[in-house]
C-alpha cells in the first residue's frame, strides 16, 4: 500500500515536474446518493501550500468530492463513499478516525457566508474553544486578532468585535468565515465556491486573501469562474459528469489542455 | 386590452382585496369587542356586595376566646335592628337576609386584632345573595308572593334598612381570596386560579422537557425509516384527538391504575401533558426546522458533533419559536375544562388547594360549576370568573411575546 502511494507520488512528479510535495491522495474515489452515482473512479494528488481550483460545468462533482475530502458528505444520509483519500498518511475514512479530528485540521469555506449569529470575536473563538485550545483570555485574544489579520479583516473591523457577525457586509462576512476557519490552525482550507455571492470587489479581496494564504495553507477551491481559477490557482482539474478529465498546472490547462473536453470548457465554447 | 385597462384591472382587484381584509379584520375586532364588553357589563354586579355596618358589642361581656359562639354573637346583633321579631319563624326569615359566612368573617377580624376582643366596634355583615340582589336590581312586586324569593315582610325590612341609611356597597374583596362557596357572595376564584396554577406548572414541567428532547431527537438524530415515519404521524394525530379522551386515558391510567388521588391537579397536569405534549413537539420541530442550515454545515465544518451543533446553534436559533410553541400549547391547557371534568377536578372545593395533590378545581371549571349554579347572584359571578381566564390568558400570551423578543437572533 504505502509502496504503492509512493509510486503514485513519483509519477505525479515526474509528470507536473513539480518540486511540491503532494499532500492529498485521492485513489479511486466513487461516490453515490443512493443509486446515481455522483463521482467515478477520481484520482487525484493535491499538492502542499498551493492553490488547487476544481472547475466543470455545473452538476460536475466538483463540490461532491470538495466534500469529502473533510467528510461532509457523511451528513447527508442518502451519501455513500468507496475509495480512499489519504491525508498526511493517513486514511481519513479509516472508521477508526474520528471525524472532528479530521476537521479541526481541515477548515471550510462555503458558497453562503455563514457566520454564527453570534459576536464577531465568538465567531472566531468558536473553533478553538470548541477544540479547547487557548483558554486562557488573553492568549484568545491574541489568536483572535491573529486570525482576523490574516483573514485581512483586522483593520476594518477591530472596532466592531462585539457586533454580531450576521450585521458586517457580505465580503466582511465570508472573510469573517475565512479567520474562522484559520483560527483552529488548520493545514487544508476548503472553499467551496466562496466568491459566487459576491461582488466584484469583495471577490477581488477574497482572491487576493487566497493568494496571501497559500504560504502557509494548502488551499482546494471550487469555482464557476475560470478567470478567478486562472488567477488564483497553480493546478486546476476539470471535472465533467462525475469523472475528472484532466489535472495540472493551471497554465498548461488554460493554454494547452491535453484533452478536448477541457479545452472546449476553458476556451467557452462549451459547458 | 390595452396596457392602461389592464393596470386599471389590477389596480381595482388590489383595492378590493385590501377592502376584503379590513373588512375582515373589523368584523374580528367588533367580535371581540362585543364579547369583552359584555362578559365585563354582566360581571359588574359581582365586584360589589352590599351590607350592613352594626356595632359589635362585646365590652362588659365575659368572652372564652377558644369557644366563642361567633355565630351567636352576629344573630344577637342583627336581632337588635328589630326588636319586635322576636317568634322562630321570623326569626328565621330576617337572619336569611345576611350572610352566613358574617360569622366566619367576625372570627377572622378577631383573630386579625385582638384588642377587640374587649371593645364595642363596628363591623360589617354581609348581606345574603337575595338581598344584595334586591338592593343592585330590585324585585318585581307584582309576582304573587310565593314565586319571589323574598316574601313582602323581607322587602319591609330591606327597605327599612335603606331608609335608615345603614346599607353600604363595598368592593367584594371576597371575589379574589375566597375559595368556592355555595353562597354566591362569599364564592371567589381564588381557589381555582391556584389549582389551575398548580395543574399549568405540572404540565409544564413534564411536557416541556418530554416535549423538547423528543422533538430534538426526531429531527436531529432519528434515522429515516418507517418507524420514524409512523411515529410522526401519530404525533400529529395525537395534536387532532378530542380533549375529552385524554380526560378519559386519564381516569383510566393515572387513578385507576397508578392510583393517584382523584380531583388533584397533579393528575390534571399529567392529563393536560398528553394533550399539550403534541403540541410542543411539533412547534419544536418546525422551529428547528426553520434555522438555516448553512449554520448546521458552519458548525459541523469547525468540527462540532452533531450533539454539540444542537445545543450550541441549532437550539439557540429555534429557542424562541420553542417556547412560543410551548406557551401556546400551556395556554391552550390553561383554558382546557372537558378532560379535568372526567378525572373529578369538577368538584366543589372549599379550601385553596396547598399542593398538588390537594382536591382542587381549574379556573375554566370553575366557570363551567358557576354557570350550572341555580342562584342568580352565580350569573355575574360566572362573567367575573371568566374575565378573570381571560385576563390570566392574556398576561401567559404577553409572556411568550415578551420571551419571543428577548431570544431573537438578528440573523
Amino acid at each position: 500500500m504505502v509502496t504503492e502511494m509512493d509510486q503514485n507520488v513519483n509519477i505525479d512528479d515526474v509528470d507536473t515536474k513539480m518540486e511540491k510535495k503532494s499532500l492529498i491522495h485521492c485513489t479511486d474515489v466513487n461516490v453515490f446518493y443512493d443509486d446515481k452515482q455522483a463521482l467515478f473512479n477520481v484520482d487525484l494528488n493535491i499538492n502542499e501550500k498551493e492553490v488547487t481550483s476544481l472547475i466543470g460545468p455545473s452538476g460536475c462533482g466538483k463540490s461532491t468530492f470538495i466534500r469529502c475530502l473533510n467528510r461532509m458528505n457523511d451528513v447527508i444520509e442518502t451519501c455513500s463513499f468507496n475509495g480512499s483519500i489519504i491525508i498526511n498518511g493517513q486514511d481519513i475514512y479509516d472508521p477508526e478516525i474520528d471525524v472532528v479530528e479530521l476537521r479541526a485540521k481541515i477548515g471550510m469555506v462555503f458558497q453562503k457566508p455563514n457566520p454564527f449569529p453570534k459576536s464577531v470575536f465568538d465567531n472566531v473563538a468558536y473553533g478553538p474553544k470548541l477544540h479547547g485550545r487557548f483558554l486562557n483570555k488573553s492568549d484568545m485574544n491574541n489568536k483572535v486578532e491573529d486570525s482576523l489579520i490574516k483573514a485581512g479583516l483586522w483593520d476594518e473591523i477591530k472596532d466592531r468585535l462585539n457586533e454580531p457577525g450576521t450585521a458586517l457586509s457580505g465580503g466582511q462576512q465570508q472573510r469573517l468565515c475565512i479567520a474562522r476557519a484559520i483560527a483552529v490552525d488548520p493545514e487544508i482550507i476548503l472553499m467551496d465556491e466562496p466568491c459566487s455571492a459576491l461582488d466584484p470587489i469583495a471577490t477581488a479581496r477574497i482572491e487576493e486573501l487566497i493568494d496571501e494564504l497559500k504560504v502557509n495553507y494548502t488551499i482546494v477551491i471550487v469555482t464557476h469562474s475560470m478567470q478567478q481559477a486562472a488567477r488564483v490557482s497553480q493546478r486546476t482539474a476539470f471535472f465533467h459528469l462525475g469523472n475528472l478529465i484532466e489535472v495540472g498546472d493551471t497554465e498548461k490547462i488554460f493554454r494547452s489542455p491535453d484533452n478536448e473536453q477541457t479545452e472546449a470548457y476553458v476556451t467557452g465554447r462549451y459547458g | 386590452m390595452t396596457d392602461k385597462a389592464l393596470t386599471l384591472k389590477r389596480k381595482f382587484a388590489e383595492t378590493r382585496f385590501k377592502i376584503y381584509g379590513l373588512a375582515s379584520l373589523f368584523l374580528a375586532m367588533v367580535m371581540l369587542v362585543v364579547i369583552i364588553s359584555s362578559m365585563t357589563y354582566r360581571s359588574i354586579p359581582a365586584f360589589t356586595n352590599y351590607g350592613i355596618n352594626l356595632e359589635i358589642k362585646l365590652a362588659n361581656e365575659f368572652i372564652d376566646k377558644d369557644d366563642l359562639d361567633y355565630r351567636g354573637i352576629i344573630r344577637e346583633t342583627i336581632f337588635s335592628l328589630d326588636s319586635e321579631c322576636d317568634d322562630r319563624k321570623c326569626r328565621r326569615s330576617f337572619s336569611k337576609l345576611f350572610s352566613s359566612g358574617a360569622a366566619y368573617d367576625l372570627r377572622d377580624a378577631l383573630e386579625e386584632d385582638e384588642s377587640l376582643y374587649e371593645k364595642n366596634f363596628n363591623f360589617y355583615i354581609l348581606f345574603s345573595d337575595d338581598a344584595d340582589l334586591f338592593y343592585k336590581f330590585g324585585i318585581d312586586k307584582n309576582l304573587p308572593e310565593n314565586e319571589r324569593r323574598l316574601n313582602d315582610q323581607e322587602i319591609l325590612w330591606l327597605e327599612g334598612f335603606q331608609e335608615k341609611g345603614l346599607v353600604e356597597k363595598k368592593f367584594s374583596s371576597n371575589l379574589f381570596t375566597n375559595g368556592d362557596s355555595r353562597e354566591p357572595e362569599i364564592a371567589g376564584v381564588l381557589g381555582a386560579v391556584i389549582g389551575s396554577m398548580y395543574t399549568i406548572l405540572i404540565t409544564l414541567i413534564i411536557s416541556f422537557p418530554i416535549g423538547v428532547l423528543a422533538a430534538i431527537y426526531l429531527e436531529s438524530f432519528a434515522s429515516k425509516n418507517r418507524i420514524t415515519d409512523f411515529i410522526e404521524v401519530n404525533i400529529n394525530n395525537l395534536a387532532a384527538v378530542p380533549s375529552i379522551v385524554f380526560g378519559l386515558l386519564g381516569l383510566a391510567l393515572f387513578i385507576n391504575f397508578f392510583g393517584m388521588p382523584r380531583s388533584a391537579p397533579l393528575v390534571g397536569g399529567c392529563v393536560l401533558s398528553l394533550m399539550t405534549l403534541p403540541v410542543i413537539i411539533i412547534a419544536t420541530r418546525a422551529s428547528l426546522q426553520s434555522v438555516p442550515p448553512s449554520i448546521r454545515e458552519a458548525a459541523l465544518a469547525m468540527g462540532a458533533s452533531e450533539m454539540q451543533v444542537v445545543f450550541q446553534h441549532i437550539l439557540p436559533a429555534a429557542l424562541p419559536g420553542i417556547l412560543t410553541g410551548t406557551i401556546i400549547g400551556l395556554a391552550r391547557a390553561f383554558g382546557e375544562s372537558a378532560p379535568l371534568l372526567l378525572i373529578g377536578m369538577v368538584a366543589f372545593v372549599v379550601d385553596i388547594p396547598q399542593s398538588v395533590m390537594d382536591p382542587a378545581t381549574a379556573l375554566p371549571v370553575q366557570v363551567y360549576i358557576w354557570a350550572d349554579s341555580p342562584e342568580r347572584a352565580f350569573v355575574a359571578k360566572t362573567s367575573a370568573a371568566t374575565l378573570v381566564l381571560i385576563f390570566l390568558l392574556i398576561i401567559i400570551n404577553l409572556a411568550a411575546v415578551i420571551l419571543r423578543k428577548k431570544y431573537e437572533l438578528k440573523w
